[in-house]
């Protein structure tokens, strides 16, 4: 039986996008950690689909579809950014920040 | 044999999503990220889920990666820098906390399934050998997550529409 195994990985492949998003400054560096945390939630969704029925499979589509209107949105929102600060670092964004 | 097999993909995967979070630049984390896609395709396939693998392949690892690194090659990121990685402090905070979220996440994995909520074994496989592969997951999601797929294709045009308009420096 395989699901025990898949889990481990997943619960590992989550653990490290969020590892990721802590660790970097780099927006984009940052977006592919969150891809990488989507992904190990997927390999769940297929996992339990072997013994709960394939809605899990189904439900796999719905994440990638969110996961593509995602990345097409959050680049376009990058190079925006990109544009007015010629810098995709996370520390230079602090428009909101007080002072 | 094939437990051997399915923990070498994970192995790779853990691995390639472990160098795709430490390397500097980054180009080579995207590379590792498409690695660690192609891995998790493999272990797909090892699930019965060959379709979802090949959906894999093709979204993630073919469009989603291209347009992430068309946008580090449009930036120009991909030429040698100062690091973007946190100092030790960051790094400390990282570890810690992300083997805390481990700590939390293992036993949800250990737990057992209701025995009420699982199918009889088999039936999924029985599933997949009647419709075939396409088949067992298209039925499902015309039938009873159609609402949803159509909700998607609605997301689906946003997103086109507003990376459009977000992207472009006059309308």
């Amino acid at each position: 039986m395989l699901l025990s195994p898949a889990l481990a990985i997943s619960a590992v492949l989550f653990t490290l996008g969020v590892a990721g998003v802590l660790l970097r400054r780099n927006a984009i560096v940052i977006f592919m950690c969150v891809e990488l945390m989507l992904n190990a939630v997927n390999l769940t969704f297929v996992a339990l689909a072997q013994s709960l029925g394939l809605g899990g499979q189904v439900f796999v589509f719905f994440v990638m579809a969110v996961a593509a209107a995602e990345a097409a949105v959050g680049l376009a929102i990058i190079l925006a950014v990109y544009r007015h600060k010629q810098s995709v670092s996370l520390q230079n964004m602090n428009l909101l920040k007080d002072g | 044999m094939t437990l051997t097999v399915f923990w070498i993909f994970g192995v790779i995967a853990m691995g390639s999503g472990l160098l795709c979070i430490t390397r500097k630049n980054p180009i080579a984390s995207a590379l590792w990220l498409v690695v660690t896609l192609f891995a998790l395709a493999a272990l797909f396939v090892l699930l019965d889920a060959q379709f979802i693998a090949v959906l894999q392949v093709l979204v993630y690892a073919g469009a989603i990666m291209v347009l992430f690194l068309f946008v580090i090659m449009l930036l120009n990121l991909g030429r040698p820098g100062p690091t973007d990685i946190k100092g030790p402090l960051g790094l400390l905070g990282a570890t810690v906390l992300a083997g805390a979220l481990l700590l939390l996440l293992r036993p949800l994995g250990q737990a057992p399934l209701p025995a009420e909520i699982q199918l009889p074994p088999g039936t999924v496989a029985a599933l997949q050998q009647q419709r075939g592969m396409v088949g067992a997951v298209a039925t499902p999601l015309f039938d009873t997550y159609l609402v949803p797929f159509e909700i998607a294709s609605v997301l689906l045009l946003t997103a086109i529409v507003g990376a459009v308009v977000l992207a472009k420096r006059k309308l």
